[in-house]
């Protein structure tokens, strides 16, 4: 089963090649027949990297630990759900979900080409088809998960146990299907730069499919936040880890992406930029791969400590972007010819938008990339801390939450700023008037940081629904009116709105959080403000390959019980390793987090961790409706109107073609 | 104003946010930037006193002592000398003697190690690149598998190496 897994990797190499190189034949030649290829070499492609992603699936399913792979990262005594989920458990395998999910877009791409000159949908698909060669190369060289083994080990050594955990299953998955799919946007942004169609049509083009990237990375980058939480954090939920950073950048300039392309469907200016953001987004997402995949990090992902693999995805990464940047560089000016921007109008807003985007996400990979600068060039081994993003980050984020609560109340093409603001006065007072009471109101404190946070959550959170509150006042019939708001506005103010919750969520756990590391025997209690935690002790527990000290607390507020938690210490024997699992009381308000230390002594003392955090859980929703904003904004209808309206124009042309 | 003062206005305003951006955003790196230093460092004094930086080293056996609380304290070493290091929360759970940790903290008047961090990672076999490369001889291999053995437990050493 394996060798066919590996056979079909050989063949989908072959045929991505010929997707690459074909197409391209056929558009200087003006061949119809050899453009096609770039469909059926898609739908051919994914076809066979379903063949081989499903014999590594069944190899773990049946436990054949002649696979090296399988052998390193499954156990007889693993749960189904993770072996499935330990086929991307290490470098290989994940690898391997990585091709999956980009020949899965050139298979949805192949889908609606029809709708497509078939010129662009041959050069987006050649596109792809290089990249995938790419990776394929990489695989097949570097890193086959079908390796043999001799002699057959009896029983394999187990998925790190970190990765045993539901948020784990659809993590990598989902980070992956929005890295990835920048591939997408990127192909568009060459085959525009190529064909030298830059107009409305190719942004309207690229929009959901940027969109849907865009969606899967929020609710990806999300997911792992909240495992983190959970599994390994010790209560922290974003750690400006180098990994972390390299899907936060490429959601950044993601962001940043889909904004831009929202001006150019809808004023025809900023093309340029939106092409080169277009061109970093998937750079980003490819430098990721470069600094999770090499070793180079010390990082929890970092699996692979193999340089071979990290020069091969460096210079991969080199060929890509130089090459991008040189076709844009010699294309980008002849085709572009932007009109001017007001800065004081929507999409000049936007474009300010865009700036405090792109820095942060600057800033953020200069924080992460100068620790490796600094090492390459021997000057000694640095790293960079928290502190630095922080003071980084969020002043950058600050302008951004304003600019975004103005947005409905800026036009297009020319604005005054007077009237802007002035029609938001309403809404300005009453997040004012929040800003003052609710950190009082919630937790005692006057601390003008959270004032500022909480103003800026209200004022994004109402000048978000605004857009829909215009749409409907003005009509007599509400309710049709309510049902007659496009989904791309939908999409819009619920994303906004999820920035609001998110902000909310930052400042209040950020600024509120209680921790507390304390020693208890069993009957002995801590107190966090209100609440009493009380240590039972511990019992000994089996898991199905793992055995546990599982520990009782009891939560009591104001001497009434209100939860019991249990957190566990596991400790997984086939490879030898401790897990800490911590237990959660959990509520839209606030988080009551407790984790397991280690023992201390011989009376049943134990090191605990307790927390109280407010509105832990809304940073997680932030990031939940932007993912469900993501979704409406991708399926709006006018994005699904264009299909069997062909292009004339290119109709006209391949016709001539041909 | 004509138009073209006015958007010189603008871009000159732009450069000078990019540049008081910059200027911040290099203050703040310089100061949140942290050195890695193993235990000669520190007892050769080459390291400043009272800045955050990071101390990697394996944990010796057998030094490793409770206090009051979480207080706990052990001794970091590489090859050659150790230092004392003085540490009060969680450990964490791949944390244990003989293993190669990295803690975070200042050098206080007397030479030991205040830790506000202590970081293990998660493979038992897994050393920090930082820590292994700091601990290689001039040949590139591992100078302190004598180390491990010299500090008692020489049958465990040696049930490693066999296993190898």
């Amino acid at each position: 089963m394996a060798e066919i897994g590996h056979f079909a990797l050989i063949l989908a190499l072959g045929v991505a090649i010929a997707q690459a190189v074909l197409p391209v034949i056929g558009y200087v030649r003006r061949d119809q027949r050899w453009l096609a290829i770039g469909v059926s070499g898609a739908q051919t492609q994914f076809a066979l990297i379903v063949l081989a992603y499903g014999a590594l699936s069944l190899a773990f399913v049946y436990n054949d630990f002649s696979l090296v792979y399988v052998a390193s990262n499954s156990h007889s005594a693993l749960p189904l759900i993770y072996r499935l989920s330990a086929v991307w458990g290490a470098h290989e395998g994940s690898l391997l979900l990585w091709v999956l999910m980009l020949t899965g877009w050139g298979f949805a791409v192949s889908l609606s080409s029809r709708r497509l000159p078939s010129d662009i949908a041959a050069l987006v698909l050649a596109t792809m088809g290089s990249i995938s060669v790419g990776f394929l190369l990489f695989m097949l060289f570097t890193s086959n998960p079908f390796e043999r083994q001799f002699p057959v080990p009896a029983d394999g050594r187990d998925l790190n146990p970190l990765l045993q955990d539901p948020g784990l299953i659809i993590h990598p998955p989902m980070l992956y299907m929005g890295y990835v799919g920048f591939s997408v946007a990127f192909s568009f942004a060459i085959a525009a730069l190529v064909t030298g169609k830059l107009d409305l049509a190719w942004a309207r083009w690229t929009r959901p499919w940027t969109t849907t990237a865009w969606l899967f990375l929020t609710m990806g980058i999300t997911l792992g936040s909240w495992w983190a939480y959970n599994e390994l954090g010790w209560g922290g939920w974003w750690f400006w880890d180098p990994v972390e950073n390299a899907s936060f950048m490429p959601w950044l300039v993601g962001t940043a992406l889909i904004h831009s392309l929202a001006v150019t469907e809808k004023r025809g200016v900023l093309k340029s930029w939106t092409v080169l953001l277009a061109i970093l987004a998937f750079a980003l997402s490819l430098l990721g791969t470069f600094l999770v995949r090499s070793g180079v990090l010390v990082s929890v992902h970092a699996f692979a400590t193999d340089p071979a693999r990290g020069v091969f995805i460096l210079a991969f990464l080199t060929l890509v972007l130089g090459s991008a940047l040189l076709l844009y560089a010699w294309r980008a000016p002849k085709l572009v010819s932007d009109g001017a921007v007001e800065l004081m109008s929507r999409e000049g807003l936007l474009l300010l938008n865009n700036v405090f985007l792109v820095a942060a996400a600057a800033a953020v990979l200069i924080g992460t990339l100068y620790p490796l600068v600094i090492d390459a060039l021997g000057l000694g081994k640095i790293s960079v801390g928290p502190p630095y993003f922080n003071a980084i980050f969020l002043p950058l984020m600050m302008p951004l939450a304003v600019l975004v609560g103005m947005s409905a109340k800026v036009g297009w093409k020319r604005a005054r700023l007077r009237d802007a603001l002035w029609s938001m006065r309403w809404v300005g007072l009453t997040s004012l008037i929040c800003a003052v009471l609710l950190p009082f109101v919630l937790e005692r404190s006057w601390a003008w940081l959270a004032m500022f946070g909480t103003l800026l959550a209200v004022w994004v959170m109402i000048g978000s629904l605004l857009d829909v509150i215009h749409r409907v006042r003005s009509k007599r019939d509400r309710w049709a009116a309510l049902r007659s708001v496009p989904l791309g506005t939908w999409g819009m103010t619920m994303a906004h709105l999820g920035l609001g919750f998110w902000t909310l969520g930052v400042t209040y756990a950020g600024l509120f959080s209680v921790e507390k590391d304390v020693r208890l025997g069993p009957g002995q209690s801590a107190e966090i403000g209100a609440y009493t935690f009380t240590f039972q002790g511990t019992q000994h527990s089996e898991g199905a390959n793992y055995r546990a000290d599982l520990g009782t607390v009891i939560v009591e507020r104001n001497g009434r019980p209100i939860a019991t938690l249990h957190p566990e210490k596991r400790l997984y024997p086939s490879q030898g390793s401790v897990m800490t699992e911590s237990a959660v009381d959990h509520n839209p308000r606030r988080d009551l987090y407790v984790a397991l230390g280690e023992p201390i002594g011989e009376s049943g003392e134990w090191a605990l961790r307790l927390y109280y955090k407010p509105f832990m859980r809304m940073v997680w929703f932030g990031g939940l409706m932007m993912f469900l904003g993501g979704i409406a904004a991708a399926s709006d209808r006018r994005y699904r109107l264009e299909r069997r309206v062909p292009n004339p124009v290119a109709a006209a042309a391949t016709q001539a073609a041909t | 104003m004509t138009k073209r003062q006015g958007r010189m206005m603008w871009v000159g305003a732009l450069l000078a946010g990019i540049a008081v951006a910059a200027a911040l955003g290099f203050t703040a790196l310089r100061k949140n930037m942290m050195y890695f230093y193993t235990p000669s460092d520190l007892v050769a004094q080459t390291a400043p006193k009272h800045a955050r930086l990071r101390l990697g080293g394996l944990v010796e056996r057998g030094s490793v002592q409770r206090g009051d609380g979480l207080l706990v304290s052990f001794t970091l070493a590489d090859c050659a000398q150790s230092v004392k290091v003085r540490y009060e929360g969680i450990l964490p759970d791949l944390f244990r003697e003989g293993q190669g940790i990295v803690a975070t903290g200042t050098v206080g008047n007397d030479g030991a190690f205040t830790a506000d961090e202590v970081l293990a990672k998660h493979d038992e076999n897994y050393m920090p690149p930082e820590l292994a490369s700091s601990l290689k001889t001039a040949d590139g291999k591992h100078s302190c598998a004598p180390f491990k053995s010299v500090n008692g437990n020489v049958a465990s050493a040696a049930a490693t190496a066999g296993t190898r």
